[in-house]
């Protein structure tokens, strides 16, 4: 076995290396999140490439959205990123609304922050969580995992499920907010700064986890922006890209909250990053919930795209027409016969559908721009010359989502 | 005379203890595909603990394990890498298909997931939900428990004589309620290759 | 807005045949196939768009008043000014193709294997063009309008395991 540095290596070179071996690692496998599957071709323990193969969980995301309407397919989009199911519902439904030129009313705004933000927690829970796991910290990884129970139990409160919520519709939301919601959100904004600190307290300075992560993994900032990087992913390079300050959206405008960036771009880098997002969302949840708007949830009867309240429907005849409008399958809402792009800054980094509008009220195509597929791809790069139980901790800061990477 | 038995002995058949060992440390294989995942997840971490019933140990190994749980939708891709990790299983073995998308293919009607993964591996438990709760699928854990006690031998003959495995429990039939009878309303299937 | 007007114009400028509109605030720009690349290029080096969000495709078989078959939309943005930009170019059957821009973006790789696998749009040029989604073995493109949504029969066609086997 020749010692020449890893990254001299010519794979092109005609000399047989038969000192290579392939390892296939997935699709199942524990630390692949889901289905992944990679074929490493290795030396000893070093990973000299590594050839992804994906598809093991395409359903047809895309083709599905040409069949329902446009508050079915929110169901299908709590099913791509599924650990923060309410960024998809928002960013789906933001662009269903900016197609149709519809202005939400304040108070729906800011209940789509708050539950953008909330899931925003729940997935770097997740994320970081899971990334303990795969090194090794079970606690960090219970820790985490109680408090997306607390948010789940916010979750059922506010619409029913624990996740998978579907709970934004077109021109407005499912429920409205109850005084229970605001409580339990509450308890939550006072109970989570103390788990977050045990948390930072277990792994930001733990010698294990640091060695595993620092150095590893290292995505340049030009490289990322050159393999279209967005998220913690991107920020944990240094490029300051947040869509919540650059393209505002909803009511972000009027929250005060900072961007977090590093610039050394490694895996322990992107698991800062992600922690510190975690106390800026707080922020946001906690100003959202001091300073929610009064107001109806749904846009007002003219817009014709939400369901009027039911004493409207039966006292007035402008309730009961739009009722019956939305109600019967053949009519429903008009919608252009025009293309949109709309992005949103999802936990993974930048989600956003291209909904091409036919008239009627299924879309006519809806891609959906999966940042998990993206990342995924630069995932090879960051991983030559490392050795194999790098694969996971770098596995473990590109925070894949098998669903949103197939869709 | 009748003999006294001291109170450390017990008399019982061999299958009821077999069963009962069986039952009590049943080894998940978790394959955990989408949605329904991060719930399998959820039911092994501390909220709702899995480790109660003695299904703590989730070993990916499936030489390792004796329950599958298919949590999440299998697309045709998957499903050839799913018949090996069965085949992989050393009996006795269960499966439990979690999820809507696992039982029947879930809102995912589309031309690359599996209608039901029970079409092309054996199935003992289906749970409902999209995602299941977490207490659902204890509690079809606890059924597949039942199951166990009830049907299982120590040589494994319940695998090998169907006719000795009865109906599920959910599907016992209801007095005074319409059922669902294929002899009185036989469907027509299409011709598939796979509906075995 | 005044930056993305200043976009729109500089490619109206240099590419005379580039069709722009906006809608809803957004620029869009319309480029033919031969053009394309050139066009693409100018953004990226010229006009410092550096980020390619998402390159996809449109299949335009039932839609009302198209006259081409196939849309290819590329989404640009640039990080310094924050505008963004759709280039969007027609092709037709048989055998649609466009030269692959993985040497402007490497992120195009990835986007461009998708939209062979699912439209069957070839791209001149791509290192590594072959299915990304769907098993190497399927025969069609899925996406496309004539491809029914339960497939032609692909995903019950695999051998049953039962107890007694296994």
């Amino acid at each position: 076995m020749p010692l020449a540095p890893v990254e001299t290596l010519d794979l092109a070179h005609d000399e047989p290396q038969d000192y290579l071996w392939t390892l296939n690692f997935g699709p199942q496998h524990p630390a692949t999140h889901t289905t992944l599957r990679l074929v490493l071709k290795l030396d000893g323990e070093r990973v000299i490439d590594a050839i992804p193969d994906i598809g093991y969980l395409h359903s047809g995301f895309e083709k599905i959205g040409e069949h329902l309407n446009y508050n079915q397919y929110v169901t299908i989009t709590d099913r791509m990123n599924y650990i923060s199911p309410m960024s998809n519902n928002v960013a789906w439904h933001g662009a269903v609304e900016a197609l149709l030129g519809l202005e939400l009313t304040p108070r729906c705004k800011y209940i789509r922050v708050l539950i953008a933000e909330l899931s925003r927690i729940s997935d770097h829970l997740l994320c970081n969580g899971a990334a303990g796991l795969d090194t090794g910290a079970f606690t960090y990884f219970l820790y985490a995992f109680y408090q997306r129970e607390v948010i789940y139990d916010i979750f059922e409160t506010l619409c029913g499920a624990r996740f998978t919520n579907s709970y934004t519709r077109v021109g407005g939301l499912m429920y409205d907010v109850t005084p229970l919601v605001i409580e339990k959100t509450r308890a939550f904004c006072k109970n989570f700064p103390k788990t977050l600190h045990d948390m930072e307290r277990l792994l930001n300075r733990n010698k294990i986890f640091v060695d595993r992560t620092k150095g590893v993994g290292v995505l340049t900032k030009e490289k990322a922006l050159n393999r279209s990087c967005s998220g913690p992913v991107a920020r944990g390079s240094g490029v300051t890209r947040d869509l919540r300050k650059d393209e505002p959206y909803l009511a972000y405008k009027d929250f005060d909250f900072q961007v977090c960036c590093s610039r050394a771009g490694d895996c322990y880098a992107r698991y800062l990053v992600r922690m510190q997002e975690m106390w800026e969302s707080l922020k946001i949840v906690e100003q959202a919930i001091e300073n929610l708007p009064p107001g109806p949830v749904d846009v007002g009867i003219d817009q014709r795209t939400a369901f009027p309240d039911k004493r409207m429907v039966y006292s007035t005849i402008e309730g009961t027409i739009s009722h019956f409008e939305l109600q019967m399958s053949n009519r429903g809402f008009e919608v252009p016969h025009e293309e949109i792009y709309f992005a949103t800054e999802a936990p993974n980094g930048e989600l956003g559908f291209y909904i091409v509008g036919d008239g009627t009220e299924t879309a006519y195509r809806a891609r959906c721009r999966p940042p998990s597929f993206i990342h995924f791809a630069v995932f090879p790069h960051l991983i030559r010359g490392h050795t194999l139980s790098d694969i996971v901790a770098v596995l473990g800061s590109l925070n894949i989502i098998a669903a949103e990477l197939d869709r | 005379m009748a003999v006294e038995l001291p109170d450390n002995v017990q008399i019982g058949q061999l299958d009821a203890l077999a069963s009962w060992c069986r039952k009590n440390s049943l080894w998940p294989m978790p394959f955990a595909t989408a949605c329904c995942g991060i719930e399998l997840m959820a039911t092994g971490a501390s909220k709702h603990d899995i480790a109660r019933f003695g299904a703590e140990v989730f070993r990916f190994s499936p030489r390792q394990c004796d329950l599958m749980i298919v949590a999440g939708r299998v697309v045709m891709k998957m499903l050839p890498v799913l018949q090996r990790i069965w085949q992989q299983m050393n009996e006795p073995k269960w499966c439990i298909s979690m999820g809507a998308c696992a039982s029947t293919g879930g809102v995912f009607d589309t031309y690359s997931v599996v209608q039901g993964v029970d079409r092309f591996i054996p199935v003992d438990m289906y749970v409902p939900g999209c995602p299941p709760r977490p207490e659902q699928l204890i509690q079809s854990i606890i059924d597949l428990q039942d199951k166990i006690q009830r049907e299982g031998t120590l040589g494994g003959d319940e695998f090998r004589m169907t006719a000795r495995q009865q109906p599920k429990r959910a599907l016992v039939e209801l007095p005074g309620l319409p059922t669902i009878d294929s002899a009185r309303n036989p469907v027509a299937w299409s011709s598939e290759v796979g509906r075995g | 807005m005044n930056s993305d007007q200043q976009a729109h114009d500089a490619l109206k400028n240099r590419l005379a045949e580039a069709a722009t509109s906006e809608f809803r605030g957004q620029a869009r720009a319309v480029v033919p196939a031969e053009q394309i690349l050139e066009a693409l290029k100018f953004l990226r080096n010229e006009r410092g768009f550096d980020l390619l969000i998402d390159i996809t495709c449109v299949d335009y078989l039932r839609y009302r008043g198209a006259a081409d078959r196939f849309g290819l939309v590329y989404l640009l943005a640039n990080t310094q000014t924050n505008e963004r930009l759709t280039v969007r170019t027609f092709l037709n059957e048989p055998e649609p193709s466009v030269p692959s821009m993985t040497p402007l973006w490497e992120g195009a790789n990835w986007m461009e294997r998708e939209v062979w696998d699912m439209f069957g749009i070839h791209f001149e040029g791509h290192p590594d063009l072959r299915r990304i989604l769907l098993p190497e073995e399927f025969a069609a493109f899925p996406l496309r309008k004539d491809y029914p949504l339960q497939g032609r029969g692909e995903r019950h066609n695999f051998p049953v395991l039962t107890r007694e086997g296994a």
